[in-house]
């Protein structure tokens, strides 16, 4: 069982971040795990993404055409991604900043208002844990557990005052997507 | 020690700083500028030497310096900063003296970009400067082998008194994997009995890459050629999957390798017969190896050489294996790294060429497969 993982925003939305997270806990779960980033000239700027794959066995490729899962904060994101997620796949989208409704029939959508939900609980710059969230509900490669463990173990030290909001939001996102999918 | 989710970039500094690195010179580059940064840190911490040249010309003869002093030295750069070095690799093979250099390589040629590459194979392994030599080149494909090489490399430049070099593309750089790092190493004591430590009580040392006479320069190149033949015959390194009865043996390394290790074990899992040849060490280059596969029983069908760049190692490939096995080339360029849908695509061609036989055609007159 191999799970493909592209998160995607602005640069500053927390996609590399969210993508790391989901690797520690991946990693400390026995998983086997890659993490990669875009790097260079589109960090500043324009839009930032990662790939992540989960895998029993070690990790081949570390990159992917048609990700199992695609996490998108923004529309440029949505553009480039939803077209890619693989039939059976899931695309999560960020509906605070995207419009848009996918017209794919072959994938699970989330629609979730991650910046309105994070804002909540403190910073809308928590969105990107709020995506994680509701993929979690939806692909539980992980368990939530897993991944409030990894939070808690690997918020930046300059982050540490938010690990409660951001346990908080993870919880509110996956619970936003468990109606549909539990 | 417990596994932990590195960079490549910094595990390559953190490898090299517990394999015993006592002294770094380099200059900031894209995408192996964290290997800088971490060393900027991490050698101050522990009152080892990092210095910050004003270019990679000037590392380069710094490292160069360091290394006739017997301290372990590295430098890191990526492919144009690599150009740069060329003149002072070449004084350090002209002298014997050991170092380590990191290539984590970007798209070319010029500036390029700044996206993974291994465009620098031909340079690295055949032409790292003027004159007659080749470094070790070591190419990882995963943080944990970057790690071990990286090492390794350390051993190496010491028992050979050469130039090591650790070859990645920008992917391995910049993408994160769980590895464990090795316990750190003391550093020597001693210096080695040919370094320039000062001649107190001693008969002094020289070291020189400046041979005026013809036949002291022609001894010298006799000797390196023997060294060199010695590492050839003994630092061999690569790895295989799958060959047992492959007709179809991909051949790549690095980043390649990895993708085409995906297509491989996702055309096996179809049953399609084709296995995955993956060189550790470029140079020395495996060649006994894959000539002795190209002519097993049963026998290998074809050859795909998967690399990220215009077919550098293909030549390689093609020498060692003749023309009686075709040998057909995938390669993406520019800082793209293949995915892995168009190597089995590749694989799937290259099944059917076989099957129609045109590749034999091909082969028979003397033709090589791009």
């Amino acid at each position: 069982m191999e799970t493909s993982i592209v998160i995607s925003g602005f640069g500053g939305q927390g996609a590399l971040f969210a993508g790391q997270l989901l690797t520690y806990a991946g990693m400390d779960a026995g998983k086997h795990v890659t993490w990669i980033p875009s790097y260079g000239p589109e960090m500043r700027g324009g839009t930032a993404h990662c790939v992540v794959i989960i895998s029993d066995e070690p990790v081949g490729s570390p990159v992917v055409a048609y990700p199992d899962v695609a996490i998108v904060f923004n529309l440029p994101s949505f553009h480039k991604y939803e077209p890619l997620v693989k039939p059976g796949g899931l695309l999560v989208v960020n509906s605070s900043l995207v419009d848009q409704r996918s017209s794919r029939t072959d994938i699970d959508t989330i629609y979730i208002p991650a910046n309105e939900m994070a804002e909540e609980w403190g910073t809308s710059k928590m969105l990107n844990i709020v995506m994680v969230g509701a993929m979690l509900s939806a692909r539980p490669v992980l368990s939530l557990e897993a991944v409030e463990e990894a939070l808690k173990a690997h918020l930046p030290a300059n982050k540490k005052h938010l690990v409660e909001g951001n346990l908080q939001v993870i919880r509110q996102g996956f619970q936003f997507a468990a109606p549909a999918f539990h | 020690m417990a596994k932990e989710l590195l960079k490549g970039n910094i595990a390559f500094a953190e490898a090299a700083i517990r394999a015993g690195c006592e002294t770094y010179f380099g200059y900031p580059i894209t995408p192996q500028t964290e290997l800088l940064e971490h060393m900027s840190k991490r050698m101050l911490e522990l009152g080892r030497v990092f210095l910050q040249a004003e270019s990679e010309v000037a590392a380069v003869n710094m490292v160069y310096g360091a290394a006739c002093a017997g301290a372990k030295v590295m430098t890191s750069s990526s492919s144009p900063g690599i150009s740069l070095m060329q003149e002072g690799f070449s004084y350090m093979a002209g002298s014997n003296v050991p170092a380590v250099v990191i290539d984590v390589m970007r798209g070319g040629p010029g500036l390029g970009n700044i996206q993974p590459s291994q465009g620098d194979y031909n340079q690295v392994t055949k032409s790292a400067g003027h004159g007659d030599f080749h470094p070790i080149v070591l190419a990882p494909s995963t943080v944990q082998e970057a790690i071990d090489l990286t090492t390794l490399a350390f051993d190496l430049a010491d028992k050979y008194r050469t130039l090591v070099f650790v070859v990645a593309d920008g992917a391995i750089g910049q993408m994160m994997e769980p590895a464990e790092l090795p316990e750190m190493r003391p550093l020597p004591e001693k210096r080695p009995p040919w370094a320039l430590t000062g001649a107190k009580g001693r008969k002094h040392n020289t070291i020189s890459s400046l041979y005026l006479n013809a036949d002291a320069l022609e001894k010298f190149n006799l000797d390196l050629q023997a060294k060199l033949a010695l590492i050839k015959n003994s630092e061999v390194r690569y790895e295989t999957a799958y060959l047992d009865d492959a007709e179809i043996v991909v051949v790549g390394f690095g980043t390649a390798a990895r993708v085409a290790q995906t297509a491989v074990k996702r055309l096996r899992d179809e049953g399609l017969p084709v296995g995955l040849f993956r060189p550790i060490s470029l140079w020395p280059f495996p060649e006994k190896q894959l000539a002795a596969l190209a002519k097993r029983t049963p026998a290998i069908r074809a050859f795909l050489v998967v690399e990220m760049n215009a077919g550098q190692m293909l030549h390689d490939v093609r020498e060692v294996v003749g023309t009686q096995i075709p040998v057909r080339f995938k390669g993406r360029m520019g800082g793209i790294v293949p995915l892995p849908e168009e190597v089995e695509e590749e694989i799937r061609l290259t099944f059917e060429a076989l099957d129609s036989s045109s590749l034999h055609k091909e082969a028979s007159n003397g033709r090589v497969a791009r």
